[in-house]
């Protein structure tokens, strides 16, 4: 979905009207960010979405957290990023922010940093009740972070995770940076979406600029993010079986892992695909032989897959560490607007390429798979659904590829332009607001990962599970620190 | 189950030879590993992962090493839960100054003797994040490094051509 910007500037009154329609549930939150002196509100209302802007008087504006628990951790980051505070917010400790840089809301009216105060993680009381600290560094070779578990012997009553270990000031970096930096900027985000971020930094600049990619670089677009998906499910499938100690599952789809990221290496030269999709189409074309290494590998797939989704459904010991572990209920999914796998697994029927889509998926066909159960099974099953629809996608884009250009030119404007763009990456929808000053640089860009409003729901699955269940509900989230952090 | 564990009997391994030990990392180390040291180790290093602030890029293809293909144990090396049982850190992305402390202690608390591998152009220098206010820089402005592994992010052939090039030498 691309949209030059119809924002709005709105009054308290309007302001609070919109946190009205959102704890309401007649809107969804899609992102809440700061900007030079304003706040910025990222709506989605049936197909259409809406940014509202609130001018920030005295540096403070009408808190959509009080009424919209979804919003909170955003406010906190607007609180430690730009200095704003969110009036009524029922939660002011900062985010991001954990006491260790030299400047005081760097995005913002930059500060020397004063010392920060302890940082108060939220109290569980009762008989018998101990505390466990995970992280920032964790036994795997996984992403850093901060959870604090409350246990009543071996049952969780509160988990609390404390982020932003790995915040590098991506936005900061962005400010001033040339359209090519911006790109690499976004393209590392979070490593394991970053076809999904380049695309949706690309549209959203291309939708400022109001330029089209032309179709052969869509369809390339849409391979390098389906076989961004499978590899990522591939991994994703194997390491929640492996979290519960079924080693071989893990064996097999580290195999089938392997073979997507070959692939995507023979067709764009790079394992991950990174740089490949830059604003105005992509970067290279498909290799010769790609195309016939792609068809091998999805060959290959629908050959092994299919044995390993019944050897899952049909291991007893492993079905029972996932059925009824972590459970999402629809009604969190639908608050907090949780994209991917995780809201499609409770029921939010909901997927950025159908809607409001984009080019070329409104010309191909695929289902979104939806389940109800909301627990790590279904999240598994998700991802198995979504690899056969990746596969079934894959097939239509090989088979229709348009020849043409990959690129357009991208020029300069000589005004200032927004755009914005939402893009599913495997694990949820991608929020993307760019504004490009007059001369062709970035002024402010904004990249809302899906693990915002994942987790949270995360602290909300693990309560009255064990906490041995712990890695394998986070591993069915595998919600992004990086991503998140920025 | 049975039909796959079968046919994995059957059709040959998939693990590949590995490469040469890189020629530029032997360099880099020749100068850091002593002979008591060699003494010590044997022909195993335990490695210790941490993630001081990448974008998680580094991490993919640092898993890719146990899959089938390239089977890292088999030359001896292996990843641990604790950085007590580490002989070699390996550190990815730019430190993050939300991190500077947590990899310190994290190196503090792995014993003598020691190496630090700094994986991919982040932990090079800063990489693409260099200079923002966030970040500490590259790993060598917090730890002393033995050995850099260049790449964005460096694939499972280059990082084991590497981590051979720190056997063959430490070990």
């Amino acid at each position: 979905m691309t949209m030059t910007l119809p924002r709005t500037t709105v009054t308290e009154q309007e302001w609070r009207k919109a946190a009205d329609r959102l704890a309401a549930g007649e809107n969804s939150l899609l992102g809440l960010w700061g900007d030079d002196g304003c706040v910025h509100m990222a709506l989605l209302g049936g197909r259409d979405i809406a940014v509202l802007t609130y001018v920030c008087k005295d540096g403070s504006y009408p808190s959509v957290g009080a009424v919209h628990a979804p919003a909170i951790r955003l406010e906190r980051a607007i609180g430690s990023l730009f200095g704003f505070a969110a009036a009524g917010s029922p939660d002011t400790r900062p985010w991001l922010d954990l006491g260790f840089w030299d400047v005081a809301h760097p995005l913002g009216k930059q500060e020397p940093a004063r010392k920060p105060a302890p940082y108060a993680f939220l109290p569980a009381e009762g008989e018998a009740l101990h505390q466990i600290p995970v992280g920032p560094v964790h036994a795997g070779i996984i992403e850093p972070g901060h959870f604090r578990f409350t246990a009543n012997g071996e049952h969780v009553v509160r988990l609390e995770q404390r982020l932003g270990y790995v915040h590098k000031g991506i936005e900061q970096l962005m400010r001033g940076a040339g359209l090519e930096q911006a790109g690499k900027l976004a393209g590392r985000a979070s490593g394991d979406s970053t076809v999904a971020y380049s695309i949706a930094f690309a549209q959203a600049v291309e939708a400022a600029l109001q330029i089209k990619a032309p179709p052969r670089a869509a369809y390339l677009r849409a391979l390098m993010a389906e076989l961004e998906r499978l590899a990522n499910h591939f991994g994703d499938i194997g390491a929640i079986c492996n979290d519960a100690t079924f080693a071989l599952m893990h064996a097999q789809t580290g195999i089938l892992r392997e073979r997507t990221l070959r692939a995507a290496d023979a067709c764009f030269g790079h394992r991950l695909m990174m740089d490949a999709v830059v604003p105005g189409g992509v970067a290279r074309d498909i290799a010769a032989d790609g195309p016939a290494a792609v068809q091998a590998l999805v060959a290959e797939v629908r050959k092994v897959f299919p044995r390993l989704i019944e050897l899952y459904d049909s291991t007893a010991s492993l079905q029972d560490r996932t059925v009824t572990t972590g459970i999402v209920k629809p009604e969190y999914a639908r608050l907090f607007a949780a994209g991917g796998y995780v809201g499609r697994a409770s029921g939010r029927d909901f997927d950025a390429r159908r809607m409001p889509g984009y080019a070329p998926y409104d010309e191909l066909s695929f289902e979104v798979p939806v389940l109800q159960d909301g627990d790590v099974n279904a999240r598994v099953w998700i991802r198995i659904r979504e690899v056969e629809q990746s596969l079934a996608l894959i097939d239509q884009i090989l088979d229709r590829l348009p020849a043409g250009e990959i690129s357009v030119p991208v020029p300069a404007q000589g005004e200032t332009r927004e755009g914005l763009a939402l893009v599913e990456a495997f694990r949820g929808d991608i929020l993307v607001y760019v504004r490009i000053g007059i001369d062709g640089r970035i002024e402010r860009c904004h990249l809302r990962d899906a693990s915002w409003f994942q987790w949270p729901l995360l602290e909300v699955a693990i309560e009255g599970n064990i906490v041995a269940d712990f890695p394998l509900c986070n591993k069915s989230f595998n919600c992004s620190y990086s991503g998140h952090d920025l | 189950m049975r039909k796959t564990l079968l046919e994995s009997l059957t059709h040959g391994p998939l693990t590949e030879p590995a490469p040469a030990p890189d020629e530029a990392g032997l360099a880099e180390l020749a100068q850091s590993v002593d002979r008591a040291a060699r003494a010590r180790l044997g022909r195993s290093l335990s490695i210790r992962e941490v993630d001081a602030g990448s974008c998680n890029g580094c991490e993919l293809e640092i898993h890719a090493l146990s899959n089938a293909f390239y089977d890292l144990e088999r030359l001896g090396l292996r990843f641990v839960a604790s950085p007590r049982h580490a002989d070699v850190l390996m550190v990815t992305g730019p430190v993050t100054k939300n991190m500077r402390e947590a990899l310190l202690r994290t190196y503090n608390a792995a014993p003598d003797p020691k190496w630090v591998v700094a994986v991919g152009a982040c932990a090079a220098n800063g990489g693409i994040f260099a200079g923002s206010y966030a970040v500490a820089g590259g790993v060598k402005d917090v730890l002393p490094v033995d050995l850099h592994i260049p790449g964005c992010p460096p694939t499972p052939k280059a990082l084991l051509a590497g981590l051979l090039a720190l056997l063959q030498t430490a070990a």
